[in-house]
């Protein structure tokens, strides 16, 4: 049967919601009795609680309850559960969470945080994480005994006897600022109890299923008691993977008073304290023979955690496998240390630790193929992974593109006919590779998915998935419309309620096309088993002779001969022996977690691509300018192009304030630029139309053969972005972001 | 204090006793549960907020409930006609234009006031004029494209 459905250029389902203003985001949520809270949060960076006064707050009128440590059942949450929901004895950072507060609006919410008087007793603090680790640095978590929360340590041959011995070797320090998702909605959540002690909560997450089980031993309840209902999610890039401190408050508010409260980030709560991406140090060293054959690769990272962890605390993991494995590398050693500062926290974006080791990477790429007199192109397409390919990890590499997305790229963006043209423009590559099947992080790497067809022909899809704005719900849409042969506006899909659908493992890892796209697949084959078995009995055929169009099923050698679908389910109701006509699917990835060793084929497939561009940089002003781009990427099969399309210009855009506009910039523990006019988020004046290369390998376990593309987009742009600037005008940028004022300094350093 | 005020809003008019300090985005939202007005960042940096207002387009957060006494005011509520979108709201819809959709109305409403004013606006104009709108997901390219097959269909001309 011919594809109709997959491979086209579709809206997503709920576009028009959100273009008339009818989606309801997390504050759009107002419930009868609804109360506003509020968190007060620490001024200091480093500092005891001696005293807490709620006194005056609590006689604010309006004011409906305040809370502190005490009040929150378990309290105790986090990645290692080194985090509490209000803190007890302890702040760590500024803007800690401190106390909390309900009240009958906002307004009276932000008075009471005014009369609460806390007194606090100012502890020395640690801000970078070089200083954190000298011995008698003061101690974040005392208890802990060090700084260093968490340590990685991957090795594959012999990397230093073999860096020894290689003909070539480039060793240098790369250095990635604190970034932040800045999604345009900011965070929130809205927990209401029912009167039998259930709750609710409607919270802008990203893993739902995961955050009930987090936030129920967080606060000590049966996880049986929570449900959890995703507004629309207004962008999240992994940020909304962790259960917040703000929750627990949020959560026991709602308790105490009896009715629902909703405590909503102010911008700048978001930028201070939503989890963003790691900043990182990388000290890279690469070797390779006189072939240009790489031989090995050392790594030493370090990671500023911030006061707590997050999921980010785990984020070398993949980080390390760009490290190893995004060429063939036979000796790799990687150590990664994420140290606790005093900082604000930071969690996983895009990448998750990639877009930090792809431009390490990929930046020494270039300096070694100099070294070694090679074309960057060609050095790469040297080393470069390919179909059937085991990684130093133990990942099978199945489809792979990666060449084709090299020479793509390099011939979109014109790379012989550029390379040192002499005239301050200059053209850059940098490849990536990522998960792109999944990834087994947790011991279940499933979906869950019900597809149920009525009698008047209307398909409902239940799924534990996540569309964070991405547009996979678009994509299991057209997956399910395929499989039953039905136009996809007639599919309605549900996913944002845990009471309805089955277990996800949330919407991260570029996982979701893959993974819920795989098991609506399965539930809409179920569904279609048991239509066809009527329908063959109803137009008295074989099985094999029928096909699936049109919302009829035909007979293929005489299409004159059909019936619709939803007489097919009408005579499946009515009649003494009926049965409903639902699916089940539940797809787990093939795969494996990965051991203590960091060996294990985490994901059923692989990402790779490549991103070319040319940049013009002005000599006076250090400005960079990008004229071109080309964004090359093996997605295994293109379901929705257009949605595709989005993910890529969304992701070289984001990928480009990453290289050159944007940073956090902390001074002794506090956010100087928490709002967009200081934290330069790229406009559309900025906005680059990138050319684009779907590279389909057609994945053989992807759905219809596709596999994920969302974080890819971003993962190489800074790296390629540094390749052409040195291109360029001959300076090699290894801090990011890529400022003019680190430009002009680089080229008077040059001059010298 | 409270003042009175009365203004229209997606040609309706109402009466509203508000404080010195509310903004024109808290009324909406608050008093009048027009919700497809979005608070982004409340500082009038990222332009969620968009409205119209006597057709201009305004950051409703920086805008004070009582300046708006007398005045016509449009929300994304008051663009379709019915069920029919609006050409601008079609286009965003079909250019894919629209991904986590949170500053899609205020996008929408910065677009509109553009092409009331210019009906077939070039690539720099269309950047120019909504350059106060921020988006995090799109990259802002199909959002252009967006806009750009609404001015030519206006114009009749051809792509």
């Amino acid at each position: 049967m011919e594809a109709s459905v997959i491979g086209r250029r579709l809206p997503k389902p709920d576009a028009i919601a959100k273009a008339t203003g009818q989606a309801e985001f997390i504050d759009d949520f107002v419930l009868p009795g609804q109360l506003y809270g509020k968190i007060l949060r620490s001024p200091y960076a480093h500092a005891r609680i001696v005293n807490i006064d709620t006194t005056e707050a609590l006689k604010l009128p309006g004011v409906k309850a305040v809370l502190t440590a005490k009040d929150i059942p378990g309290n105790r949450m986090g990645f290692g559960m080194d985090n509490e929901g209000l803190k007890k004895d302890k702040v760590r950072y500024i803007g800690d969470d401190v106390a909390a507060v309900a009240a009958v609006d906002e307004d009276t919410a932000i008075r009471a945080l005014d009369l609460i008087k806390v007194d606090y007793e100012i502890l020395p603090g640690v801000f970078d994480p070089f200083t954190a680790m000298e011995k008698g640095a003061p101690l974040v978590h005392e208890e802990k005994g060090t700084n260093i929360s968490c340590s990685y340590k991957f090795v594959a041959g012999d990397a230093i006897a073999a860096l020894a011995k290689a003909d070539v070797v480039v060793t240098n320090r790369y250095e990635l600022p604190f970034v932040t998702s800045c999604c345009m909605g900011t965070h929130g959540c809205l927990a209401s109890f029912n009167a039998d002690g259930n709750l609710t909560v409607r919270s802008t997450i990203q893993a739902p299923f995961i955050y009930k089980h987090e936030l129920a031993e967080a606060l000590e309840i049966p996880e049986s008691k929570i449900r959890v209902i995703q507004p629309i999610i207004s962008g999240a890039f992994g940020t909304r993977l962790d259960v917040y401190s703000y929750e627990l408050a949020c959560v026991t508010l709602a308790k105490k008073t009896g009715r629902p409260v909703k405590i909503v980030f102010t911008r700048e709560e978001e930028f201070i304290n939503s989890r963003n991406r790691q900043p990182m140090i990388i000290d890279l060293s690469t070797g390779a023979d006189r072939t240009g054959r790489l031989v090995a690769r050392v790594a030493r990272v370090i990671a500023d955690n911030g006061a707590y962890n997050s999921w980010g605390a785990t984020t070398p993991v993949v980080g390390m496998t760009t490290v190893s494995s995004l060429y063939q590398v036979p000796n790799v050693l990687y150590e990664a240390d994420i140290v606790y500062t005093n900082q604000p926290y930071s969690g996983a974006m895009r990448g998750y630790g990639n877009p930090q080791s792809t431009f390490a990477v990929e930046s020494q790429m270039d300096e070694l193929a100099e070294k070694l007199g090679m074309d960057p192109l060609e050095f790469r397409l040297l080393n470069s992974n390919r179909p059937g390919e085991i990684n130093p990890h133990k990942m099978k590499i199945t489809s792979c593109g990666l060449p084709e997305c090299l020479s793509g790229a390099a011939e979109g963006i014109g790379w012989k006919e550029k390379r040192g043209a002499q005239n301050n423009r200059g053209v850059g590559i940098a490849a990536l590779q990522h998960v792109g099947g999944g990834a087994r992080v947790y011991r279940s790497d499933g979906c869950g998915a019900v597809v149920k067809l009525d009698s008047v022909g209307r398909v409902v899809v239940l799924i534990g998935s996540t569309d964070m704005g991405q547009g996979s719900d678009g994509i299991v849409v057209q997956i399910v419309a395929e499989t039953l042969g039905i136009k996809p506006e007639k599919v309605q899909l549900i996913n944002n309620d845990t009471d309805l659908t089955s277990w996800d493992a949330g919407c991260h890892a570029s996982r979701t096309t893959f993974v819920s796209g795989n098991a609506a697949l399965l539930a809409a084959e179920i569904v279609r088993k048991k239509v066809i078995e009527v329908a063959a009995e109803m137009l008295n055929l074989p099985i094999q002779r029928l096909v699936f169009r049109d919302e009829k099923i035909f007979d293929q050698e005489n299409t004159d001969k059909s019936v619709s679908l939803s007489k097919v389910v009408r005579s499946m109701h009515f009649r003494q022996d009926g049965q409903m006509v639902i699916g089940e699917g539940f797809y787990d990835p093939p795969t494996e977690m990965c051991d203590r060793e960091f060996m294990g084929n985490v994901s059923a497939a692989y990402a790779f691509g490549a991103h070319a561009v040319e940049v013009e940089v002005d000599l006076e002003t250090g400005k960079v300018k990008v004229l071109d781009y080309v964004a090359a990427h093996d997605l295994g099969r293109a379901i929705n192009p257009l949605a595709v399309e989005g993910q890529i210009d969304g992701g070289v855009v984001m990928g480009l304030g990453y290289a050159l506009t944007e940073e956090m910039i902390i001074r002794e523990g506090k956010v100087l630029n928490p709002n967009f006019l200081d934290y330069r988020l790229l406009t559309i004046c900025d906005s680059i139309r990138a050319k684009k290369i779907l590279v389909e390998t057609n994945d053989p376990l992807g759905p219809y053969g596709a596999k994920g593309v969302g974080e890819p987009c971003t993962i190489p742009v800074a790296a390629a972005v540094a390749n052409a600037i040195y291109n360029a005008i001959g300076v090699r940028m290894r801090s990011l972001p890529i400022t003019p004022e680190k430009i002009l300094a680089a080229l008077k350093e040059k001059n010298k | 204090m409270k003042q009175p005020i009365k203004f229209t809003v997606n040609e309706e008019t109402h009466e509203l006793l508000v404080r010195p300090e509310q903004t024109l985005l808290d009324i909406l939202r608050h008093e009048l549960r027009l919700m497809g007005t979005k608070k982004g960042c409340d500082t009038g940096d990222c332009g969620a907020c968009t409205v119209l207002l006597d057709g201009t387009a305004v950051n409703s957060c920086l805008v004070l409930a009582i300046e708006v006494n007398g005045r016509q005011v449009k929300t994304i509520e008051g663009l379709a006609d019915g069920l029919e979108l609006h050409p601008i709201q079609k286009s965003f819809v079909e250019h894919g234009a629209i991904q986590c959709g949170f500053c899609t109305p205020g996008m929408i409403l910065t677009a509109k006031a553009l092409l009331d004013e210019n009906p077939s606006p070039t690539e720099n104009e269309i950047k120019h004029a909504m350059s106060g709108n921020l988006c995090r997901c799109t990259g802002y390219t199909k959002i252009i494209d967006a806009v750009k097959a609404v001015g030519k269909e206006k114009t009749g001309e051809v792509s």
